[in-house]
């Protein structure tokens, strides 16, 4: 009872205090934002002092198993359940913005529905809210099943979901409301970014306390690669967040850096964003569930250790490529330039890795859509990791850079090899964490493979296409020496490859939806969809007689 | 010489050679004689014990 109390009243006191920060704040944005805080405490407290069991109710609700295994799964399952809500979310958001450049009176003429606004949205929710929670999620899942053992404090886990759920909110109300760092992939202001701190190290703690209490000795690949991701997000997002704030009551605050060094902190942060959030940790995603889902052991476990070490000695001094032609030092420009395209080996060492796990059963990618896309994904993390060192080349870089040939090229990886990774390693968990036969269907799986693949061509295709004709009319001179072309005729120049972008956009969020159904009618426990199975041995039973006529 | 100027050769000397030599260390400790049976052991632990991992959904 005391300890009820007592928990109770510290969420209360928590409310009060972000009430009072609300009522003081110096800017509207700050207290909306202690509004939220002191709205989700008082939520707690309530739930606290009720004394319910809501995580009980809540997994009768959504037909999750009653959790007596030997892993602590609930959290995994509220992160597969999130992954897609904010991947339907942020691919909404992405078709949205991809529509308003080609139709600019979608932009409503409010503020908050602006461009500007609306991009950061759609980049955070993809990235962090749909990324993040397929990495908090898979990495609760394969640390435990390789350390085999139960995840180091579930309560902690718990904390690290719901503080992370609260960090996107945060983040996102902010930047609708205009509230931002300016500082790409890191807009948050620092009071969400102190949040985040916290929950992320919460987070180091759950997972090295699993591997710390493993009962296996060896700690399996996928781990280091989720392991160098917890650590070197954490570095960058301290380091490149080192603000002062205006006012410890209001949402404004300024780096601790100027010019050029605060250019490159920036994307020293934005380049390893790539490098640890987006590929380290989608690796480790690779590295368990492909090899789970074709049924054989990875193809070289040594070449897996070599991909590791070159993917962290390699990319922390990539980044300058992002300041190609800028006042940083000449070279700082070449070593990020030579960086990364030393980054091409241990990428296809590391593609090549993946897709040769299926050496002896490439039928599957036939008989089963899942390795399909697993086999897709790969094939673009390739291809991205071709593509990005060679735009990061200076003459490459100085007809690519600024124009949508980087979105392209962002998209391709984003798209292409986060996505459909993840997408694989949800349909592998649905069935698996909600103890089902299978997935309600394979040919809604195939049909989502399809669909976002097509989606990719088109975005890719319609970007490449609109990057190099915006770079090439930039730099045209006449024979007068003027430039040929204005500013605006290349911009309306564009519009048909920003209608076939949004299209791609269009089939890629059609592609989602199907997914939630699918994952939606798992979960839901619905008898399986009947359908034709992707493979069946033929048979004609006309043809099956012996070929002498036999006498009667 | 500006502490610029000494880190910027530090980091192209020394500073380089601690990082590959260290590199070759964490990557050549792999390929010593029994890094075969190790990796072997290792790719293959996900799949140990299946039946008892299949009866815990994983």
């Amino acid at each position: 009872m005391e300890r009820l109390v007592l928990r109770t009243g510290s969420w209360f006191a928590l409310a009060l205090a972000a009430f009072a920060a609300a009522v003081a704040a110096a800017d509207s944005g700050f207290a909306v934002h202690m509004g939220i805080v002191s709205a989700a405490a008082l939520l707690v407290a309530v739930l606290t002092m009720r004394g319910a069991d809501y995580a009980g109710i809540a997994r009768g609700w959504l037909k999750m198993p009653a959790d007596e295994g030997r892993y602590y799964d609930d959290v995994i399952r509220w992160g597969v359940i999130a992954t897609v809500f904010w991947g339907l979310a942020g691919f909404l958001a992405g078709l949205y913005i991809a529509l308003q450049l080609a139709f600019p009176a979608l932009n409503l003429g409010l503020e908050y529905t602006s461009f500007g606004r609306l991009r950061p949205l759609h980049t955070s929710a993809v990235i962090f809210a749909f990324g993040g929670n397929a990495l908090i999620a898979t990495s609760f899942y394969v640390v435990q099943r390789t350390c085999r053992a139960r995840l180091f404090s579930p309560a902690l886990a718990n904390f690290v979901f719901w503080g992370y759920q609260l960090f996107i909110v945060l983040a996102a109300t902010g930047y609708l409301m205009g509230i931002t760092e300016g500082r790409e992939y890191a807009e948050p202001e620092w009071y969400v970014d102190l949040w985040l701190t916290i929950v992320w190290v919460a987070y180091l703690v759950v997972f090295g306390g699993t591997i710390l209490k493993r009962s296996e000795p060896h700690i399996y690949v996928a781990n280091w690669f989720y392991l160098s991701f917890i650590l070197t997000i954490a570095m960058l997002h301290i380091v490149n967040n080192l603000t002062v704030p205006v006012s410890f009551l209001g949402s404004k605050s300024y780096s601790a850096f100027a010019g050029v060094q605060d250019a490159l902190t920036q994307w020293w942060y934005g380049h390893n964003a790539v490098g640890f959030f987006l590929t380290a940790g989608f690796l480790a995603m690779m590295y368990y569930f492909v090899p789970k889902q074709a049924e054989r052991p990875v193809y070289s476990y040594r070449l897996s250790i070599i991909h590791f070490w070159s993917l962290i000695f390699l990319y922390i001094w990539a980044g300058p490529h992002h300041l190609h032609y800028t006042a940083l030092p000449d070279w700082a420009q070449t070593l990020g330039m030579v960086f990364s395209i030393m980054l091409w080996m241990p990428s296809w060492g590391g593609m090549i890795n993946g897709l040769m796990t299926l050496n002896g059963a490439w039928d599957k990618i036939r008989t089963d859509p899942i390795i399909r896309m697993m086999v897709m994904a790969l094939a673009f993390y390739g291809m991205s990791t071709f593509e990005g060192p060679m735009m990061s080349v200076k003459a490459v870089n100085s007809l690519s850079h600024y124009t949508d040939w980087t979105i392209g090229h962002v998209h391709s990886g984003a798209l292409g090899w986060n996505g459909m990774i993840t997408f694989a390693s949800l349909y592998y968990l649905a069935p698996r964490l909600w103890k089902r036969e299978r997935l309600y269907s394979l040919r809604l799986v195939n049909w989502h493979f399809w669909l976002a693949t097509v989606g990719i061509v088109l975005y890719a295709a319609s970007m490449w296409v609109a990057g190099i004709m915006q770079g090439l009319m930039w730099r045209e001179y006449g024979s007068d020496g003027y430039l040929v072309y204005a500013f605006s005729e290349v911009v309306s120049a564009m519009l048909p490859m920003y209608l076939i972008r949004a299209a791609g956009g269009l089939l890629y969020l059609s592609g989602a939806i199907i997914m939630a159904w699918n994952i939606g009618r798992t979960i839901a426990g619905s008898p399986l969809r009947v359908e034709k199975p992707m493979h069946d041995a033929a048979y004609d039973p006309a043809v099956d007689k012996p070929l002498i006529a036999q006498p009667v | 010489m500006s502490s610029y100027d000494t880190l910027r050769h530090f980091a192209d000397s020394w500073g380089l050679v601690f990082m590959g030599a260290s590199y070759l260390v964490l990557v050549g400790w792999h390929f010593l004689p029994r890094g075969r049976a190790h990796s072997r052991a290792a790719a293959t632990m996900i799949f140990k014990d299946r039946d008892e991992t299949e009866a815990d959904h994983g």
